[in-house]
């Protein structure tokens, strides 16, 4: 298959080895190269996931999604849930209100923990930046496992029938209409709020981007390698259970921590337990279980956040098997 | 005017009542400035997704950051 992106590598070798002079078998060549490739790369495969997700989602609002999925069961809406997930994003603060709005509006608790489970591990971004470092077949993968993981967590939650461990107020809030009508945006103003969306999101993430890259440059170059592979390499199965535990509880920056892992797979890293940790961190994070404490009672927490660490550790160890 | 910033206090919804107060000190338009943290009252817009701003009782943004540009529009209409 040819590489669409051999133009990329091209320039980042001539610019390495040619316009700075440094020599090719050096460490410091091998960082800078990498550093030059990585971050076209990102950035061009971000500003095109973003286009293409948020063009998608002018198609999308709130109340479409609540009307959709309301009072519906079943497996397939599980799956719905999860893949509309994927294109809305929201920061851990909105997660109250679309709980909220989702439960009632009659969306099923197990159908609104797939959305809650599949929104934060899947993101445009990140996917980007996936793709960007570590291919796209690992990324469909994670996409795929991410959908699955919300999928199966939101059934599992739905057989455990926890509806009484919501928080009584939630059931007896009304949610009002919404007042600003959402106008019918032709296909010119569309482009324009998704190009929007990358200036955005860009001028968010692009200081992290360039910091996670060089970080990983340096890593890239100047780490022995195989250092990974010693010691959380295949044969230590306990360093799948480890990563995702770290991870968990984490709160950090994804697109910083994408080409660090980049360079800990060059070094031995399995890609299964990479892309678990990454999803680890990405699912839950403490913030946003504190915020949501305010609406759900403990003991659907506990399992909630047991049965998304236990889905990802289970899938980090299918990845390294099939990866 | 009453602008009233919906959020529940993360980083976005801070930075929205900031953008918002700047953008009236650069016109000089009076008006209240409310942020509203309580979720019933949020959902009562319909909004679901912070931050959100409401401007004399409708609904103006919602789920970002508003634009400096789109926030002038709306005061000086």
């Amino acid at each position: 298959m040819v590489d669409v992106f051999y133009p990329l590598q091209w320039i980042a070798d001539k610019l390495t080895y040619e316009v700075f002079g440094i020599a090719p078998d050096t460490r410091l060549g091998a960082s800078v190269n990498f550093v030059i490739y990585d971050v076209m790369k990102i950035f061009i495969l971000l500003a095109l996931m973003i286009f293409v997700v948020s063009y998608i989602r002018t198609y999308l609002t709130p109340e479409k999604t609540r009307r959709v999925l309301g009072g519906k069961k079943g497996l397939h809406y599980h799956v719905l849930a999860s893949l509309i997930g994927i294109i809305t994003p929201f920061c851990s603060c909105s997660s109250i209100p679309i709980f909220i709005g989702f439960v009632e509006a009659g969306v099923p608790l197990e159908v609104t923990f797939s959305f809650l489970i599949t929104s934060p591990l899947v993101n445009e971004a990140a996917v980007a930046a996936l793709w960007a470092t570590i291919g796209l077949k690992a990324t469909l993968i994670y996409v795929v496992s991410g959908t699955l993981i919300g999928v199966f967590g939101g059934y599992v939650i739905g057989l455990l029938k926890m509806e009484k461990y919501v928080a009584d107020f939630v059931y007896k809030i009304k949610v009002g209409n919404q007042t600003k009508k959402p106008e019918d945006l032709n296909i010119k103003e569309r482009a324009a709020v998704a190009f929007d969306s990358v200036k955005d999101i860009v001028g968010k993430v692009w200081i992290y981007v360039i910091i996670g890259v060089t970080l990983g440059g340096i890593f890239h170059g100047y780490a022995p390698e195989g250092i990974l592979a010693k010691y959380a390499g295949k044969d230590n199965p306990l360093a799948v259970p480890i990563a995702v535990l770290i991870g968990v509880p984490l709160y950090s920056n994804v697109m910083a921590m994408i080409p660090v892992i980049e360079s800990l797979i060059g070094k031995g890293l399995p890609v299964g337990t990479a892309l678990a940790f990454l999803m680890a961190v990405n699912a839950i994070s403490l913030p946003e279980i504190i915020i949501l404490k305010k609406v759900l009672k403990n003991e659907l927490i506990g399992v909630f956040v047991l049965i998304v660490t236990v889905s990802i550790i289970f899938t980090g160890y299918l990845f390294n098997i099939i990866l | 005017m009453k602008i009233k910033i919906l959020g529940t206090g993360c980083s976005k919804c801070n930075k929205t009542k900031e953008v918002v107060e700047k953008i009236l000190k650069n016109t000089g338009v009076e008006a209240e400035v409310v942020k509203v943290e309580d979720i019933e009252t949020i959902l009562k817009y319909g909004v679901m997704i912070t931050p959100a701003v409401v401007i004399d009782g409708e609904v103006k943004s919602v789920g970002k950051v508003p634009n400096e540009k789109d926030i002038q529009k709306w005061i000086t209409e």
